[in-house]
């Protein structure tokens, strides 16, 4: 594996990689300039392009790969209003251990939750939550007042610093959308970079940071590509499309664009930026075109869980019932998966 | 001035809407002298798979309607049969090659019994269920549920009466239904489907697959989200292995049955699809 992952390379200065590619004092106009003079996207020829990518047609072993492959990308999602630890715990449950009655199924990669419930995700974790080691699950935590991101700075870090405190591995960050469209690019890049501190353990690791788009109000395929950029340059280790709040979430073209930003800086710097496309994602069939996209768009070393991600809830039940098929030889039913 | 006529397309039901088979594939549908028909879709074990899923979708919503609306709905169908009937008379005599008296005879034959299962719908819980004797200060009560999603192999001799003699007993209790139409002749169960589509049934409540039996009914046999089995038209098939598949997710089934008595209106087959619940509930003694 030849791809620097983020942990080890970037907990010292969150805005050093804006410094070095912009080169000179960083300023709110520098940013802009820079933005604003990356190229347009053709719009129909990305989604031509996704289109294609998504009539690919993978069978029998193939598809076993895939299936077990998707389950090991999946952060195991629950943020409802609704939530209680009895929930949270029963997810976790869920992560450990997809199919009960088979033990070769593997386990995902991540739970999800709203930040007051990380004490219990960990505590249901045990010895299963991964704190740093590579093997095990993760907890990620939506912090920076997720969805919508309307609450002061001071804020979204306590919300953050919390999460980060109670033993989250991975937070992930809101972008303010009302600034960005509104061209202050410099906030919503000190933003980041301030989130980004907050995410520094007293021991000196971090957690790791998504950044969320919101792709969904930005309207453009322009504006995702220079918010991918900005997220990049501001330090953000994930680039995530959605909240999953917000309709449209995450589509094949939305992740093929930010898949191809991430493939650049890869090109550029080295440096392996993950990507998670999540909201929307329900079937087997449209988490195999995913990784049929990122296979050909940013290398097959992208398909592990620090470069890529599906946050989703219902699509693990999908993969249950496939892989019961494939196994079986018929089809399976939803009583045959539990209910989260 | 001559006039092309246009000709319909017959495709598959489900889930309210006419899809293509997902394969694509067609099959001819001739005359009993062999003269071209029609092409019907030729539904794949995928078609089946996403019936079911329709089927699954659409059964709370069905299951859950009062018994006297769902007998208002099933006889709005009558209602609708009945304005279609030249257009089922005309299939059935091109189809069968029967006279329009025979055809006529059918299709009124099978409005008749949609009526008459139209009927049963809020009645046959008085029938089945029953107030239990108990030694007690209780009311103990057994009333019938339905079981869930039905998948039936319509009677293959018969366009029309067999297909509706099988399906509307599943409907009456509140299960939702998965059919393979007959193969020979598939046109009247389309445009049933049809008829189903412009009345007040809910999309996926009634799903038509139209193509082999013996291709989709292992599927449907061993297919863990169906809770029963009607084999009816099920005759000419290896319905025993079908029997045994069906055993390994415990589904209810009933057997094949011949001739022109196939599928017979009968009280049997509305209870044969339901589920006995009991339930214990204090006397009030004040």
């Amino acid at each position: 594996m030849t791809i620097e992952t983020a942990r080890t390379t970037r907990s010292l200065a969150p805005a050093s990689r804006a410094v070095d590619i912009l080169g000179g004092e960083l300023t709110d106009a520098s940013l802009r300039r820079y933005l604003d003079g990356i190229p347009g996207v053709d719009a129909v020829g990305l989604e031509q392009r996704a289109a294609g990518l998504g009539t690919r047609s993978i069978k029998t072993t193939s598809k076993k790969w895939a299936l077990d492959t998707i389950i090991g990308l999946i952060d195991l999602t629950t943020l409802e209003g609704a939530d209680t630890p009895g929930k949270v715990r029963s997810l976790v449950a869920k992560a450990i251990t997809p199919d009960p009655a088979d033990p070769s199924c593997p386990r995902v990669a991540a739970v999800c939750v709203y930040g007051d419930m990380v004490p219990y995700a960990v505590a249901a974790l045990g010895p299963a939550h991964a704190a740093g080691t590579a093997t095990g699950i993760n907890v990620a935590a939506v912090a920076t007042a997720f969805p919508s991101g309307r609450a002061s700075l001071a804020v979204k870090l306590a919300d953050t610093t919390d999460a980060v405190a109670a033993g989250a591995d991975e937070i992930d960050m809101v972008i303010d959308r009302g600034a960005f469209l509104s061209g202050r690019y410099g906030q919503v890049f000190d933003e980041i970079v301030a989130v980004k501190e907050a995410c520094r353990r007293p021991d000196g690791s971090s957690a790791h940071l998504k950044v969320i788009l919101e792709t969904g109000e930005l309207n453009t395929y322009d504006n995702v590509r220079r918010a991918s950029w900005l997220a990049i340059l501001a330090g953000g280790d994930f680039i995530k499309t959605s909240t999953g709040k917000v309709a449209p979430a995450a589509t094949l073209p939305v992740t093929l664009l930010m898949l191809e930003v991430v493939r650049d800086w890869h090109r550029l710097t080295g440096e392996g930026i993950g990507v998670k496309p999540a909201g929307g994602i329900r079937s087997s069939k449209d988490a195999i075109k995913y990784l049929v996209t990122v296979a050909e768009t940013a290398g097959e070393e992208w398909l592990q869980p620090s470069l890529f991600r599906f946050g989703a809830s219902s699509l693990l039940n999908d993969v249950l019932l496939q892989r019961q098929k494939l196994a079986t030889g018929h089809y399976s039913g939803p009583d045959y998966v539990t209910i989260d | 001035m001559t006039r092309l006529a246009v000709a319909k397309t017959y495709k598959l039901y489900i889930g309210g809407k006419f899809p293509r088979s997902e394969s694509g594939r067609t099959y001819e549908v001739v005359t009993p002298n062999g003269a071209f028909l029609a092409n019907a879709a030729k539904a794949s074990r995928k078609d089946a798979r996403d019936a079911v899923v329709a089927a699954r979708a659409a059964f709370a919503g069905w299951a859950g309607t009062t018994a006297y609306n769902r007998g208002q709905v099933l006889y709005r169908i009558a209602e609708l049969l009945e304005g279609r009937r030249a257009q089922f008379v005309e299939e059935i005599a091109l189809s069968e090659g029967a006279s329009t008296a025979t055809a006529t005879a059918q299709v009124d034959e099978a409005i008749d019994r949609w009526v008459w299962y139209a009927g049963w719908a809020d009645k046959f819980a008085q029938v089945a269920g029953n107030a239990n004797p108990v030694a007690g200060p209780y009311f103990n009560i057994s009333v019938p549920e339905p079981t869930g999603v039905v998948a039936i192999i319509a009677p293959q001799t018969t366009s029309l009466l067999g297909f509706v003699s099988a399906v509307a007993p599943a409907l009456v209790a509140g299960n939702t239904v998965v059919v393979v139409a007959s193969e020979a002749f598939p046109l009247s169960a389309v445009s049933l489907g049809e008829v189903l589509a412009t009345s007040d049934v809910p999309g996926g409540v009634v799903n038509i697959l139209t193509g082999s039996p013996a291709e989709i009914a292992p599927w449907l046999a061993s297919h863990a989200d169906i809770n029963a089995l009607d084999l009816v038209g099920a005759g000419s098939l290896e319905w025993v292995d079908l029997q045994i598949s069906a055993a390994e997710t415990l589904k209810r089934v009933l057997p094949p049955e011949t001739g022109l008595d196939a599928a017979v209106p009968s009280l049997g087959r509305i209870v044969a699809f339901t589920e006995t619940k009991t339930v214990w509930h204090t006397k009030s003694m004040l």
